[in-house]
């Protein structure tokens, strides 16, 4: 009965979403209030349809019922109350509706927040986001109904994937999707600007906050995932540039350029029909993501079950809404006419060099992730690109990203002056350049020319940074109120570039310095590894909820004093029988030890990996710092004053009609 | 006019995508097609005879399936294999890739065992001479022991009928 219920919501759903898309149009063709306003309605009921749907989903997985296929194939009666709560989306069909239900959060979000904004505007928005739910409830109901009945049911479900039994997991595929979908509404948006011919600086400043929210959250899903992976994949790494992750990566990198050229078309009313094309590609590649990940066209670690008609589905949609969204933009785009010259060296200048290297960025990974499938259509050979092309294409295109960071704050809008400029760096430089020297030694007691590269690209972009918020607090006579002068998107921007300095401290320092060994210990044996010494103890049986576990002990001595006691497992998951290691981590701000247990001999002994990962914490700081700044500059009091202003204005234009 | 540049490249990608769906990115050639069959010697399940090489798969094409209790896609394949052995003639040699013994048996009772023997590749030593990288994977040698086929994946009346059974009729 559940299950049905929930089928039957996904359809209500549809129904709404349809009603959602068409009616707004209409209205706007007749300029009928009343239809425009039936949109938000419309957003409202839809994202109930889902909820209840959704809702209908958990309950049959924490209740176990086996008769639903679903429910059967990611299930198990031992699996732990938690993960029966996020195996909902341990696989395509579920993960789905989790995909919809946020896709209909966000357009509650837009109902709700956006009262303020001109009625047709916001009207059009909810219509353009309506079509996409629309697609996706027809995805579901064609393709994927996660609500099938099994027939007979069986006695036993076949359990979650062990490898998605992690907490970490469990967050990261909705962070993900809130930051995919998200760009859905910058891309409403674009698409109803396209349509009214109205962008302006209004539009602009409309959009801006959707957009930061969806990439911070798009920014924390990424942080999380590159977390997991090292935590749960057993190799230490924590970036793969495996197709998956590079789908998650598209977005993020036309998503940043996003955010910068909106600042540019807000302030300065140039740039238009780009920021509306990259708004376009930010939400088509995370389109495109999707469409790699589910239908099985690339191979992966991730890649869900594929099916062909899911594939081609997809493909149609794609196809569709971003056909549709680029026809509009080829047609109306030349018409958006930018007033204002763009000199070189100004704020805007700068920025848009920022786009330039963020937009290629992307097309390189682009390249990277289908130039294997290309080669294979044409049957000229079968290849997969690997890290090396990517950290090489990735170094050459991110250096002058790092030169531009530092001139962010201090170029005024406009123009430009060097020797302003050059007065104001010159501290940030100068320390910069003095730690890319010591720096490494100080904390490795060695250097190489990646970690001396890292070092000064990374207090590069944290000095400069912070520079422009200290001279903005020593404005102020007290410096409690300046701190509390400095506006929050300034906060945000600061801390965010911070994040990204502290990022490539992360990464230079762990490429540079981290150390691995693998080694053969008997019980009792020892082993070095940059420093510290990791005795194997013993290795013995232990039982798990839904697992048994070889649990191996290390102990870990620094400086002849014992520092950490480290428990890495092997577990077989008898469910599925899958084995999986399970590292065991000693975690610091400065360094990561990291033992995950191998095979084991006739003997007693076992093969162990040994990781020492300097400063890898500060890749997932970066990523948190980054994370922080888009929620203070997404929250900027000025959006809501100028809301609240522009409601005004509306009111007394409507009055005076009246 | 550059504002259509945009669609031209989706128009692009999009037709990319569709003649890359027709592709499976799964076959892989092997590298062992058209060459010997690799060396093994393994235990079989029955004991009779106690273990078994290379060298006994020659005198007739026989078919070599990779398989293990524990796999969901021999689990898909197995009621094929039931009905191929029990239609044709074909010699269909099984090896237990990396699995129990224990578990082994209880699977083939409540199933049935499609095959005419069982080798127990229990630690996988064999699975990586032959480049098994997932099971199921079915490899097709013809009398001499030379590999003719490589099916990854699932044994299905399709491959069965368009890719094997040509490719036997051709050799005898």
């Amino acid at each position: 009965m559940i299950p049905e219920l929930g089928h039957f919501a996904v359809i209500l759903a549809l129904g709404v979403a349809l009603l959602q898309a068409i009616v707004p149009l209409l209205g706007w063709r007749r300029r009928d209030a009343r239809l425009l306003s039936f949109a938000g309605s419309a957003a409202q009921g839809q994202f109930l349809c889902i909820a209840a749907a959704y809702a209908c989903l958990t309950y049959c997985f924490v209740t176990k019922d086996f008769s639903v296929a679903y429910v059967a194939e990611n299930d198990h009666s031992q699996l732990p109350l938690i993960y029966r709560i996020t195996a909902v989306w341990g696989a395509h069909e579920g993960s789905l509706l989790l995909w919809v239900l946020i896709l209909s959060g966000w357009t509650l979000a837009v109902s709700v927040f956006n009262r303020r904004l001109p009625l047709d505007m916001s009207a059009l928005v909810l219509s353009v986001l309506g079509m996409v739910s629309t697609g996706f409830y027809l995805f579901i109901l064609l393709t994927s109904s996660p609500f099938t009945r099994l027939v007979p049911a069986p006695a036993e479900g076949h359990d979650l994937n062990p490898i998605l039994q992690d907490p970490g997991l469990a967050i990261h595929p909705p962070m993900l999707y809130m930051g995919y979908v998200g760009f859905s509404v910058a891309f409403a948006f674009a698409i109803a600007a396209l349509i009214t011919g109205r962008l302006d600086a209004a539009w602009a400043r409309w959009t801006r906050p959707w957009t930061t929210t969806a990439w911070m959250f798009l920014t924390m899903g990424i942080t999380l995932g590159s977390w997991w992976a090292y935590k749960e994949l057993g190799w230490g790494g924590w970036w793969f540039w495996d197709p998956v992750e590079n789908a998650s990566f598209m977005p993020w990198l036309a998503g940043t350029a996003l955010i910068h050229s909106l600042a540019v078309t807000e302030k300065r009313g140039l740039l238009k029909s780009w920021t509306v094309l990259l708004a376009i590609l930010a939400f088509s590649l995370s389109l495109l993501g999707t469409f790699l990940v589910r239908s099985g066209v690339l191979v992966s670690v991730h890649a869900f079950a594929s099916d062909p008609s899911r594939g081609t589905f997809m493909l149609a949609f794609m196809a569709v809404v971003v056909g549709g969204a680029l026809t509009l933009f080829a047609w109306r785009a030349p018409k958006l006419i930018t007033t204002g010259e763009l000199q070189l060296f100004s704020r805007e200048g700068l920025l848009l060099f920022n786009n330039l290297f963020l937009v290629i960025a992307a097309a390189a990974v682009l390249a990277g992730t289908l130039l294997p499938l290309v080669l294979d259509v044409l049957g000229i050979t079968k290849l997969s690109v690997g890290p090396p092309y990517y950290n090489v294409v990735f170094l050459i295109l991110i250096a002058p990203l790092f030169l531009l960071v530092g001139l962010a704050a201090v170029v005024p809008w406009k123009r430009g002056d060097w020797r302003e400029t050059a007065r104001r760096l010159k501290v940030p430089a100068i320390i910069a350049v003095i730690l890319m020297v010591v720096l490494p030694f100080a904390l490795h007691g060695r250097t190489t020319l990646l970690a001396a590269t890292g070092a000064l690209f990374g207090c590069w972009a944290i000095f400069a940074a912070a520079q422009d918020v200290w001279r903005r607090v020593r404005a102020k006579p007290e410096w409690r109120a300046g701190l509390r002068a400095v506006p929050r998107a300034v906060w945000g921007m600061t801390l965010a570039h911070i994040g990204l300095g502290i990022w490539a401290l992360g990464v230079s320092g762990v490429v540079s310095f981290g150390d691995e060994k693998d080694v053969r210990l008997a019980r009792g044996a020892e082993t070095e590894l940059g420093g510290y010494n990791f005795r194997f103890q013993e290795a013995g049986e232990q039982a798990g909820p839904n697992y048994t576990a070889q649990q191996g002990t290390v102990l870990v001595e620094h400086g002849g004093k014992l520092i950490a006691t480290l428990h890495p497992q092997k577990r077989l998951y008898p469910s599925q029988g899958t084995v999986l290691t399970e590292s065991s981590i000693d975690a610091g701000l400065m360094r990561d030890l990291y033992v995950s247990l191998g095979e084991s001999y006739d003997d007693g002994s076992w093969s162990l990996r040994v990781y020492y990962k300097p400063m890898i914490r500060f890749i997932w700081l970066g990523g948190i710092f980054m994370f922080f700044g888009g929620l203070l500059a997404a929250s900027d009091r000025r959006y809501r004053l100028a809301r609240a202003a522009e409601r005004r204005a509306i009111e007394i234009a409507e009055g005076a009609v009246a | 006019m550059r504002y259509t540049i945009p669609l031209v490249v989706l128009i692009a990608l999009i037709g990319l995508f569709f003649f890359g769906m027709q592709h499976d990115p799964r076959l892989l050639p092997s590298p062992l097609i058209g060459k010997a069959a690799p060396a093994f010697d393994l235990p079989t399940l029955d004991g009779t005879p106690q273990r078994m090489s290379q060298a006994d798969l020659q005198g007739a094409p026989v078919l070599v399936n990779f398989f293990a209790s524990w796999c969901a896609g021999c689990q898909e394949e197995h009621p094929y294999l039931m009905q191929l052995t029990r239609n044709s003639q074909v010699k269909l040699v099984g090896i237990d890739y990396k699995d129990a013994e224990a578990d082994l048996r209880p699977w083939l009772n409540h199933k049935g065992n499609p095959y005419g023997q069982i080798l127990t590749d229990l630690e996988g030593r064999a699975g990586i001479d032959w480049g098994v990288y997932g099971v199921p994977e079915t490899f097709v040698l013809d009398a001499k022991g030379t590999i003719i086929y490589k099916q990854v994946g699932p044994m299905t009346p399709e491959v069965w009928e368009h890719d094997i059974q040509p490719l036997l009729k051709a050799t005898s």
